[in-house]
């Protein structure tokens, strides 16, 4: 795209998004815009479209094109064991005062296709809190969440997450928790049994639990601070008094409103408790 | 005197950290135009560059947080498995999305969004780098009338960063670090 031709294309994207809210109900109005541009762009190129007046064509005529569209404009790439020393610090830091908590509940928010999921479900396995413990997964994209569901991957990234795995501290051999076929790996079911799934979209609704840790990682990376507030305001209801909020890595509580109700547990990797 | 209606992006590859770092050590520490570096470094290594440019510098160097505000004086440096954008309001937006050029950070996704917002006031320079990122976003910068600078192939530690962009933006000005750095501090304070 030509640079003197990006004035119009910003404008358009404005308009773009008043459309879809009105006709699938889905609102990117808080959605940080620089990334907006970026995921439009690129999902132009890859449709070969030439403007957004093409795209508009498709988007408002074909709802499976629209599913394809909101799949791509919604960042879900994500990986098992991001930042070994998140989980390191989860497993060290975290999980042995919630082990004090007869009955646990997290909620993972923007949970994806679930490599974030597995991920927490096998540290909850090793330090023998899975079976007492529940787990949201939450995503606004139904699709990603039937993946997440199933709980099978492509065998590709396996040598890394296995590395990832250990540098996070993992005890046991990685292999056991999942069997390989065809180039693809299925995890224990045993993992997710205690997960529910559910369609949630942190732009619109409202709290409906209260959970003793809430594990956002680099979902709200894509909003805008007004957004951003917004879900903070929610995540802060669904907590209790002394629970835990873990961000991406390069996410921070400094610039919100209940900032001075949380102290940290870990700075560098973004962990904070709820003060009573 | 502040200058937050300007923006230096500095990107770089193999041999771009010492490049870099060169340019940045003859800054003050009040220099008025915010700073932001994009360097390639090895996935999941945490932290240890911004700790190296805070050391060395009298600028403040950290690494980007999301939604942070630009502010003079300051180095932002591209945490690693992010990439960073600019947005209107001049805070940064992080994202973590598709390499790009092999690349997360790609020097080619902070360029562009730059020159998305400060336009001709973005300063666009490409050090040394075995990669070919970095080349079309000095483009973009240079066709929004921004300024576009290379790393004088000569001197670059690997050649193939500033060559290609100098292939793709022949209108861009080839400099060694040491002009480089002088053509900084003429934009101090003006």
């Amino acid at each position: 795209m030509k640079p003197e031709q990006n004035e119009l294309f910003e404008l358009e994207v404005e308009a773009l998004i008043r459309e879809i809210h009105t006709a699938y109900g889905y609102d990117f109005s808080g959605y940080a815009r620089a990334s907006v541009y970026r995921r439009i762009k690129r999902f132009l190129g890859q449709k070969h479209l030439q403007s957004i007046e093409d795209l508009r064509k498709f988007l408002f005529t074909d709802s499976f094109f629209f599913e394809n569209f909101l799949q791509e404009i919604t960042v879900n790439v994500t990986e098992m064991f991001r930042d070994p020393t998140f989980y390191k610090s989860l497993r060290e830091n975290v999980l042995p005062i919630l082990s004090t908590y007869p009955f646990i509940k997290v909620w993972d928010a923007g949970c994806s296709t679930g490599e974030e999921l597995i991920s927490l479900a096998i540290l909850l396995e090793e330090e023998g809190l899975l079976g007492r413990t529940k787990i949201y997964a939450t995503d606004i994209n139904q699709k990603v969440l039937r993946q997440a569901k199933d709980g099978i991957f492509s065998a590709t990234h396996m040598t890394a997450y296995t590395a990832a795995y250990y540098a996070a501290g993992g005890k046991r051999d990685f292999a056991e928790y999942y069997t390989s076929n065809y180039g693809s790996v299925k995890f224990n079911a045993s993992l997710v049994r205690n997960v529910v799934f559910y369609p949630h979209n942190l732009a619109t609704d409202s709290s409906f639990n209260e959970f003793h840790l809430i594990v956002c990682r680099n979902v709200l990376i894509y909003f805008n601070r007004t957004l951003q507030e917004r879900v903070y305001q929610l995540f802060d209801e669904s907590l209790v008094d002394l629970g835990y909020l873990a961000l991406g890595k390069k996410e921070t509580l400094a610039m919100s409103g209940i900032s001075s109700k949380y102290s940290f547990v870990d700075k560098n990797n973004r962990i904070y408790r709820k003060n009573s | 005197m502040d200058d937050t209606s300007r923006l230096i992006v500095i990107g770089g590859s193999w041999g771009g950290i010492q490049a870099s770092m060169k340019i940045l050590q003859g800054l003050p520490a009040d220099y008025s135009i915010p700073i932001v570096l994009v360097l390639h470094r090895l996935r999941n290594q945490e932290g240890s560059l911004q700790e190296l440019f805070d050391k060395k510098l009298v600028l403040k160097a950290e690494e980007v947080d999301d939604k942070a505000p630009l502010e003079s004086g300051h180095v932002y440096i591209a945490p690693a498995n992010y990439h960073v954008l600019l947005e209107k309001d001049h805070t940064f937006s992080l994202d973590d999305s598709e390499l790009e050029n092999y690349s997360r950070p790609s020097i080619d996704v902070t360029f562009s969004s730059a020159a998305d917002v400060f336009g001709k006031n973005t300063v666009g320079i490409l050090l040394s780098g075995a990669s070919k990122d970095g080349s079309s976003g000095l483009k973009y910068i240079f066709d929004k009338r921004g300024t576009a600078i290379v790393q004088h192939p000569g001197e670059a530690e690997i050649s193939t960063m500033p060559l290609a962009a100098i292939q793709s933006t022949p209108g861009c000005s080839i400099l060694n670090v040491e002009r480089i750095q002088a053509y900084l501090l003429t934009l101090h304070g003006h």
